[in-house]
């Protein structure tokens, strides 16, 4: 126990030393969680519209007028030639193009029928296609409007077009927040991202600059190396937690529903298979570099496959199955379980064996690995 | 030149000996692009939905049926009562629930209108909105079918024209992201922590005791790294035309030389990094910690960064990844020339000059 209390007192020493690292270890994490938690809007409005109007007629005007009047849209310009509109959509001035072309009013009394054109910037497809559906959306209610003013005008019998009328409600989150949604995700990655890193470079720093030779000939055990490197990061790992709990709470008011103690005791054990997994890293290479990029590879891809930037749901089957291998996933899910849904311990029993599980299965295997002897 | 020849030559051989970092650097992007290729994507597919249908009569059934014949949903429960719904959803199963009103043909038919509930688990309000909407639109694709025949008088069409990406594959969207992500990380980690090592390992003495000058050693130090970064880029590339099919309809010579600069600039941004840390462990934590989710999240590439307030914007600026990908768009997608992305070109001129002066200034020729 001693030897053990002697490691983790000269890797607190290391880190508290290192001037450069524990800005990076401690401020860096919370600013981020500041900053970045504003930036997962997915939420498409204010699509840049750029309007080009060949008939300039009362018609056309106040169709127009309806658009910009949705909140969909806000107006990019204004111009005459459809050249203009394909050297907007080129340089990204604009999402959407509508022409109207010359005779507009004319033809819709006239002939009953007209046509205008819409031409969308289609490249980020999903906003494409609410772009079109939110034009065709005003385009008919316009449409309706003046059908039937035309007709009491004309004093016709009404035609009689159905429509399928759709209300929407939003449950558990009516006010569309997503930072409730985003908060406690990206808390997850950064502290991942620390603990992988460090723990990833911990044990290689010492191979490449040759003291690992001065603890291996001393009479410590290989559990006691592991454990006395591990701990310091541990408690690193989970300070960092607290604080940004304390940033969800205070900063985003992010409901904590569930029970805290629970939320630190799948933490406690999360933490312990994130540094496993970076310590079992670097007992497999030589240098930091390596190190790092093999952390580097997984952690992109476990990030990016947590789904908390786009849904495990969309993802071809395959890939789904990949993410069942996924440490943050499960973080991610027991994190907003407990703080925004307050699942208790029974809730969250599944996510919590296969963390145990990986932790004690990734710990067990760097244990194994490290060797004494070269 | 021949000192320094041989100075891209030590370095060359730093980095092929090590094999196991080697196999990563052309590994990982092949890795990660195919995985993200196929998984990253905000297109909805299979979305488990409930259908609480209180009229089961001609017109519920053949919308049902057209909600249901996409690829974007699937049936997980037919509920039978309100009492069903917030039982449905808590389980996590079932992201949204549409709900028809009772006698619902009878009302479309005489009434004109007959109304249906969208109700959608908004945990996820990215998601639930794109659902809503989808649903919406699938809606209203019904109703302009069902007034078709009746020859309304006073009939607006829109005829819409999908351009760059008529079939509205995200891939389309992603790839110049990932091109991106992997260029900015890999590129600053390197360079950052081959400069670090060399300060760490003593070696950078030898080196600075030289008769190289200071400019010479880290040009030395960039070359090598600037011919892998670019052989990764030119595989992701290949990658994304001809598996991923993302058109170039640009000059080829053009996208080259701007991902030449954009290659450059984190290489740039390694050595800045290097000069200012002493040790391995602080480059990469700041090269990492400091590079990888701001270029994921505030680049655009998979957030639009017009949604974002103000402040966050503003922000973007700074993040070089953010030109590229317009840059990129523009040259693969849109077949742009320089005269559309001037900007966004000179924008990352001025970052790596920028970058260049300040690790130059910085670079000290004396050890403590």
């Amino acid at each position: 126990m001693r030897t053990i209390a002697f490691l983790m007192r000269k890797e607190f020493l290391q880190i508290i030393r290192n001037k450069a690292i524990l800005p990076v270890i401690f401020l860096m994490p919370i600013i981020q969680l500041l900053i970045l938690s504003f930036a997962a809007d997915f939420e498409i409005r204010n699509l840049k519209l750029y309007w080009i109007d060949q008939d300039k007629s009362t018609s056309s005007d106040l169709l127009r007028q309806k658009l910009v009047g949705s909140g969909y849209f806000v107006l990019s310009g204004m111009g005459n030639n459809a050249m203009d509109g394909d050297a907007q959509l080129e340089d990204g001035t604009t999402d959407l193009v509508i022409v109207i072309p010359a005779h507009f009013e004319r033809d819709l009394i006239r002939e009953n029928s007209n046509s205008a054109q819409l031409i969308v910037n289609a490249i980020d497809g999903t906003k494409a296609g609410l772009g079109n559906y939110y034009v065709s959306q005003v385009v008919g209610e316009w449409n309706q409007e003046i059908r039937e003013k035309f007709e009491s005008r004309l004093g016709t019998s009404p035609s009689r077009p159905q429509i399928v009328q759709p209300t929407y409600s939003f449950w558990f989150n009516p006010a569309l927040n997503y930072k409730t949604f985003m908060v406690p995700g990206i808390l997850v990655l950064l502290i991942t991202m620390i603990g992988a890193f460090i723990a990833a470079m911990n044990v290689v720093r010492e191979k490449e600059l040759g003291t690992i030779e001065q603890i291996n000939v001393t009479p410590i055990k290989k559990y006691q190396f592991i454990l006395g490197k591990l701990t310091p990061l541990w408690i690193i790992g989970l300070i960092e937690f607290t604080l940004g709990l304390i940033v969800a709470k205070l900063v985003f008011s992010i409901p904590i529903l569930g029970s805290i103690f629970l939320l630190y005791l799948f933490a406690g054990v999360y933490m312990v298979m994130v540094l496993g997994m970076g310590m079992l890293i670097s007992t497999m290479t030589d240098t930091q570099q390596q190190a790092m990029f093999i952390a580097w590879f997984f952690l992109v891809i476990f990030i990016l496959m947590s789904g908390l930037f786009t849904p495990i749901e969309n993802m071809p089957d395959w890939a789904q199955k990949i993410t069942l291998v996924n440490p943050i996933r499960y973080f991610i899910e027991v994190v907003r379980m407990v703080m925004l849904k307050g699942a208790t311990f029974s809730d969250i029993s599944h996510q919590m064996i296969v963390i145990s599980a990986y932790a004690v299965a990734i710990n067990g295997l760097a244990v194994w690995r490290y060797k004494k002897v070269n | 030149m021949k000192r320094f020849r041989a100075f891209v030559i030590k370095e060359f051989y730093h980095i092929s000996r090590d094999r196991r970092t080697l196999l990563i650097l052309f590994g990982m992007p092949i890795a990660q692009i195919m995985l993200f290729g196929f998984a990253i994507t905000t297109e909805i597919r299979n979305a488990n939905i409930g259908i609480l249908d209180l009229a089961h009569d001609e017109h519920s059934q053949i919308l049902k049926d057209k909600i249901l014949a996409t690829d974007y949903f699937l049936l997980s429960k037919e509920l039978h009562s309100e009492s069903q719904l917030e039982a449905s959803f808590r389980d996590g199963t079932t992201k949204l629930v549409i709900v028809f009103e009772p006698k619902f043909s009878q009302n479309l038919e005489r009434n004109g209108t007959a109304n249906i509930q969208i109700i959608a688990d908004a945990t996820d309000p990215n998601t639930a909105n794109t659902l809503v909407n989808y649903v919406g639109a699938i809606t209203f694709d019904y109703t302009k079918q069902l007034n078709k025949d009746q020859n309304l008088p006073l009939q607006i069409d829109l005829e819409t024209r999908m351009r760059y990406n008529p079939e509205l594959k995200s891939v389309y969207y992603f790839v110049p992201g990932l091109i991106a992500i992997l260029l900015m990380l890999v590129s600053a980690m390197m360079t950052s922590i081959s400069i670090a090592r060399e300060k760490e390992l003593g070696t950078m003495e030898v080196l600075l005791a030289s008769p190289m000058r200071p400019y010479q050693i880290i040009l030395a130090k960039v070359v090598p790294y600037l011919i892998l970064s670019f052989l990764d880029a030119m595989i992701i590339l290949l990658l994304g035309k001809y598996v991923f099919h993302v058109p170039i309809m640009g000059s080829l010579g053009l996208l080259i030389g701007v991902m030449l600069i954009f290659i450059a600039l984190p290489l740039a941004l390694g050595i800045l990094i290097s000069t200012v840390v002493e040790t391995q462990q602080t480059a990469l934590l700041i090269s990492l910690m400091g590079l990888m989710l701001p270029t994921i999240l505030l680049s655009g590439f998979i957030f639009p960064i017009e949604n974002m307030p103000l402040p966050l914007r503003a922000i973007s600026h700074i993040i070089p990844a953010r030109w590229f990908i317009v840059a990129v768009k523009s040259i693969m997608l849109k077949g742009s020339g320089l005269l559309v992305i001037w900007k966004e070109v000179a924008i990352m001129c001025g970052f790596l000059l920028f970058f260049i002066v300040v690790s130059v200034r910085k670079f000290k020729i004396r050890l403590e």
